[in-house]
């Protein structure tokens, strides 16, 4: 079977479009609501839960013939947990600011019904490379959804990007005012609704 | 050979070989990468006594210069510390503060000067769980923590009166509480009270002498 065959593509891409975990399946809804008030950890919350479910997709796909069915979901508990100490002790060590400003969530990812709902449907009954696409393609529509979201919250609610001012002082001096509101998670929950908005109108419009 | 993946057996022996490879692999990508978080732990701490002599815009090797630059001596009684600082030429000591807040526990370094009366210099808080945007606002705003600049630490009856309380009644030793997070504005104000107990009238020397390894006399020649 070709690497990137018809069938693969559409694998990758499904869950950025269609199929996207937050907004198609409303997956890992909290921790989009909670990392996102600004851009930098976003992005890194992003990155980190699509390593990890492109590795854990893996790791239990070539091991799926073996998993005793009983206990299936305790190995996939096992592996994602091992995965998130990992990647939480490696953020630990070279980005300790961010991990401090994602504090319990990086922990949290092993509850992400994300990576859960992709073992169990996904790499269970597949193999290790489509698996692995799946993992990527699920992982960046996550991430790409936080990025939307920490973007507008960073840009509005404190007048920069990435921690750079990008509303100029002159703004401030004419009485322009950041909105606090979006620095809340409630706001997320709005903007994520938004976006929920205009993707159902896009798609369901095509369909 | 198929094997059965239902036996019992089956189950146990593939459990407990996975949960071995597991915990080797965790307890070698700790031991691998714990000398860097501790280097970032021990920066973080620096850059938190940074914070509160109000040098806050430094970052990785510059903040490691200045607190070399700054920091002239350690003191410490159990957990407390004290570090002995000297910033644009004026002599500064930072407490360490242990406390509770609402949800966990909450930290922060008080900067004071001043030798006749000791007045706050700086402060900067730091929490481990306290809400965002309520109880949070002890560590994210500089504003309220640029409040208890200026304020006397004691009261003219020699006790300890700087205070974080709802209603100021003496600006000079009152900080105003964060609104919306009365109880961890509580929780820094007892841990503030508690702490500076440890320290007598003269700011920075503890009163608890066992474990001192601060001498009073050297600051002072130092700035004569």
């Amino acid at each position: 079977m070709a690497l990137f065959s018809k069938q693969n593509k559409e694998v990758f891409t499904n869950p950025l479009n269609l199929d996207h975990p937050i907004l198609g399946q409303v997956l890992g809804i909290c921790s989009a609501l909670a990392v996102t008030s600004q851009l930098k950890p976003a992005i890194v919350m992003g990155l980190a839960v699509t390593v990890i479910t492109a590795f854990a997709n893996v790791i239990i796909s070539i091991i799926r013939n073996t998993i005793p069915n009983r206990i299936r979901i305790v190995v996939q508990l096992v592996v994602v947990a091992a995965l998130v100490t990992i990647v939480s002790q490696i953020l630990k060590a070279f980005a300790y600011d961010v991990s401090v400003q994602l504090s319990v969530y990086v922990g949290l990812i092993i509850t992400n019904c994300i990576l859960m709902g992709r073992l169990e449907a996904f790499a269970m009954q597949n193999k290790p490379w489509p698996s692995f696409l799946d993992g990527v393609g699920n992982g960046l529509g996550y991430a790409m959804i936080l990025v939307i979201v920490g973007a507008v919250r960073e840009l509005l609610g404190r007048g920069s990007l990435l921690g750079f001012q990008i509303i100029p002082d002159a703004c401030y001096d004419f009485g322009y005012v950041n909105n606090g509101m979006m620095t809340m998670p409630a706001m997320a929950l709005i903007l994520v609704g938004c976006v929920i908005w205009v993707h159902r109108a896009y798609f369901y419009k095509e369909k | 050979m198929k094997l059965n993946t239902n036996s019992n057996s089956y189950i146990i022996i593939y459990s407990a070989i996975l949960v071995v490879i597991v915990a080797f692999l965790l307890a070698f990508v700790y031991q691998a990468l714990k000398p860097m978080q501790d280097a970032n732990v021990a920066l973080d701490v620096k850059k938190q006594i940074l914070y509160s002599l109000n040098i806050r815009d430094l970052d990785g090797a510059a903040a490691e210069a200045k607190y070399a630059e700054v920091v002239k001596n350690v003191g410490t009684s159990g957990d407390m510390k004290v570090y002995e600082c000297v910033v644009d030429g004026e002599s500064v000591k930072v407490v360490s503060l242990k406390g509770m807040g609402l949800w966990g526990g909450i930290s922060g370094y008080l900067a004071i000067h001043g030798e006749e009366t000791p007045t706050v210099y700086g402060a900067y808080f730091n929490h481990e769980s306290e809400t965002a945007g309520l109880g949070a606002e002890i560590k994210d705003s500089q504003a309220w923590q640029e409040k208890f600049i200026g304020k006397k630490i004691y009261g003219d009856d020699g006790n300890i009166a700087l205070s974080v309380v709802k209603k100021v009644d003496d600006p000079t030793t009152q900080v105003d509480c964060v609104t919306g997070a009365t109880l961890t504005s509580n929780g820094v104000n007892d841990m503030i009270k508690e702490c500076l107990k440890h320290v007598n009238g003269h700011v920075g020397s503890f009163t608890d002498e066992v474990d001192t390894v601060y001498v009073d006399d050297t600051i002072n020649s130092e700035e004569e």
